[in-house]
């Protein structure tokens, strides 16, 4: 096992399945020459040439729009759009076209295509640039919305999203780039649309995913202190979403609190409550809590910012509340 | 070109006017739902484009595609059963007249959001210059989708990889009823494709004569590594944007002046002045694209609907 970031375990990804796959190649800005704005494609466009390192205008739509032709001649592109802020300029080519296209032909048309996409607040980048919009993407059938929230998963469902050919898009959170975590050695692929246990628990489930994981583990280590144990589910993938292992803990602990980075309104934590509300009625014993981003703008201001963010204190709290 | 070939234009032509004819008539009868977007009138213009390609040349376009989707060698009675909403339509009853397609005939579709298709127009060329096939991607739509972001990011593009689409705008001089010069900054529509340095031209489109030697002339550019090329065809539809347009934006006179220019008339006559066809032989021709067409009806409505798991059965290719 060897301990790396994030961002490490990302470029491993494609890299190894760039290797391994000649039809495998990544379009979007400043993924070469530059070597990617987060300095994930570093070094690929020297090894790889600029023929399967794409440099592309700023022109989101196109980026998107292009990878999906290419994908449907038998490629698999990666396209990579600089933040997922910008996805909303390439929203007609994500939802109306690459959601749709296998469905409403018939199930002629394969798109195994790879959107990768950073986002997050915490980086004082104001309202337009900080955004977590994961629930908006999650919400059309025919797309595939994963977001993994620890290197060795990134690195290991990233190559599983690269040979499916489903369309994927990959959500990513900037301020996890330097998150450092064990990654298995040697080959391996990582199941999508598995939620999994990440820490085991007997009191509360907190069901969350992506940058919250790691929140909700400062969390339970908090908590651990005071004796409570909580049991922390990694959704991984919001498209399609896997209850089975958030019914199965809520049975145990019958308390639930749900955290995501995204605003509480229509939001995962929405979603998931009402799943088990449907599925394990019979087991609630507390009224569940949801952690969520305030419902703001992000603004600039530090402090004003890190107050409309989830924090491990506001996890805490709602744990201690539902208890 | 032999004769069989000069024929079978005027059968296309023939049989995509047909197509529609009998398709306007099962929409008032409620048999065809949603949006119905007829060709009448431009049938020209695919006709002399996609005759003149190669198997391995991909065709993408708009939502008004049944004549498209005729010329590319999709059966009447597959778009017929589309436009019924049957199983055995071309997409299976799930697109309906804006998304009909083919792959095996390398036909992208039929895409319904004006412009969304001119980006993967150029992926499609992308992936064929990528994996080094000889092919080019022919690429319609709208003199509308010239106004859209979609349409300036991919043509962009097509110039800066230099990639294998030959991009032809049919300008039928209205964007649904907004007319060209009231919606578009130039009214020669090419003018655009010069600010992105890309050859192109602008021709007329009611002869499918003139039509075609320019397309294949184009598609030889392509095809020859020259990159992008833009063909702007003028043509005029004859009914409404789709059924139930109350044409307040057009005159009646004007509609009357096109039909004078009607592309079927216009072969016609051109096939009998040079004698490459009698009377007799067209007429012949007609009535068996009659005949294909009543087959064709019969066929969408006997055809069964949908089986309901039909419902849940393509959303993905990996069900997880």
């Amino acid at each position: 096992m060897a301990r790396i970031t994030m961002r490490e375990a990302i470029s491993q990804a494609l890299w190894e399945e760039m290797e391994r796959d000649e039809r495998v190649f990544i379009m979007g800005e400043e993924v070469g020459v530059w070597g990617g704005t987060y300095a994930v494609t570093k070094g690929f466009y020297d090894h790889f040439g600029e023929k399967r390192v794409r440099d592309t205008p700023i022109s989101e739509a196109v980026i998107v729009g292009s990878a999906i032709g290419a994908a449907l001649t038998g490629l698999r592109p990666v396209a990579e759009l600089m933040t997922i802020n910008f996805a909303f300029v390439a929203m007609d080519h994500i939802v109306n076209e690459a959601a749709k296209l296998h469905y409403m032909f018939g199930g002629q048309f394969r798109l195994p295509l790879v959107i990768r996409a950073p986002g997050g607040g915490g980086r004082q980048l104001a309202a337009t640039h900080s955004q977590t919009p994961d629930v908006i993407f999650a919400h059309f059938p025919g797309l595939k919305v994963v977001s993994p929230g620890t290197p060795a998963d990134a690195k290991g469902m990233l190559k599983s999203a690269i040979r499916s050919d489903d369309p994927i898009l990959f959500i990513e959170n900037a301020t996890l780039y330097q998150l450092r975590g064990e990654v298995p050695d040697g080959e391996y692929t990582t199941p999508l649309g598995k939620s999994r246990v990440h820490r085991p628990g007997r009191d509360v489930t907190i069901v969350t995913y992506s940058k919250m994981v790691d929140l909700s583990t400062k969390a339970a280590e908090q908590l651990s202190k005071d004796g409570i144990e909580a049991e922390i589910i990694d959704l991984r993938s919001l498209r399609p979403l896997d209850m089975e292992p958030v019914i199965e803990s809520f049975k145990k602990t019958n308390r639930a609190v749900l955290v995501e980075e995204g605003w509480l309104s229509y939001g995962v934590g929405a979603e998931v409550a009402a799943r088990i509300y449907e599925q394990a009625l019979d087991y609630v014993d507390a009224p569940i809590k949801r952690v969520a981003q305030k419902e703001v703008p992000l603004p600039y201001n530090r402090n004003l910012e890190q107050m409309a963010l989830p924090q491990v204190e506001d996890i805490v709290k709602a744990v201690k509340e539902v208890l | 070109m032999k004769k069989e070939e000069y024929l079978n234009l005027y059968r296309q032509m023939v049989l995509i006017r047909r197509v529609e004819e009998r398709a306007a008539e099962l929409y008032q009868q409620g048999k065809i739902g949603g949006f119905l977007h007829l060709y009448i009138g431009q049938e020209a213009v695919s006709t002399g484009v996609i005759s003149a390609r190669k198997p391995n040349d991909r065709v993408i376009t708009a939502y008004r595609d049944h004549g498209v989707a005729i010329n590319v060698g999709i059966p009447a009675k597959k778009v017929m059963a589309e436009l019924l909403g049957k199983e055995s339509g071309v997409s299976k009853g799930k697109g309906g007249s804006m998304h009909m397609a083919d792959v095996e005939k390398n036909f992208w579709g039929g895409h319904a959001v004006v412009g969304s298709h001119l980006p993967l127009a150029a992926g499609l060329a992308l992936g064929d210059q990528y994996q080094g096939h000889n092919a080019v991607t022919i690429c319609m739509f709208g003199d509308g989708a010239t106004n859209i972001g979609f349409f300036h990011e991919a043509v962009n593009l097509s110039k800066v990889w230099n990639l294998p689409v030959l991009w032809v705008c049919e300008n039928n001089q209205y964007g649904m009823g907004t007319a060209v010069k009231r919606a578009s900054a130039v009214e020669e529509i090419r003018q655009k494709a010069e600010g992105y340095n890309i050859p192109n031209q602008r021709i007329e489109g009611m002869d499918v004569m003139e039509v075609r030697p320019v397309a294949e002339k184009a598609l030889k550019k392509v095809r020859d590594g020259g990159g992008p090329y833009f063909l702007e065809i003028v043509t005029y539809r004859y009914r409404g944007h789709s059924m139930g347009d109350p044409e307040r934006y057009r005159d009646k006179t004007e509609v009357k002046k096109w039909e004078e220019e009607d592309p079927i008339g216009i072969y016609h006559n051109y096939l009998l002045k040079q004698e490459i066809a009698l009377k007799d032989e067209l007429d012949n021709l007609e009535m068996q694209v009659e005949a294909e067409v009543e087959e064709a009806v019969e066929y969408a409505e006997s055809s069964p609907e949908p089986a309901p798991e039909a419902l849940y059965e393509n959303v993905y290719i990996e069900n997880l």
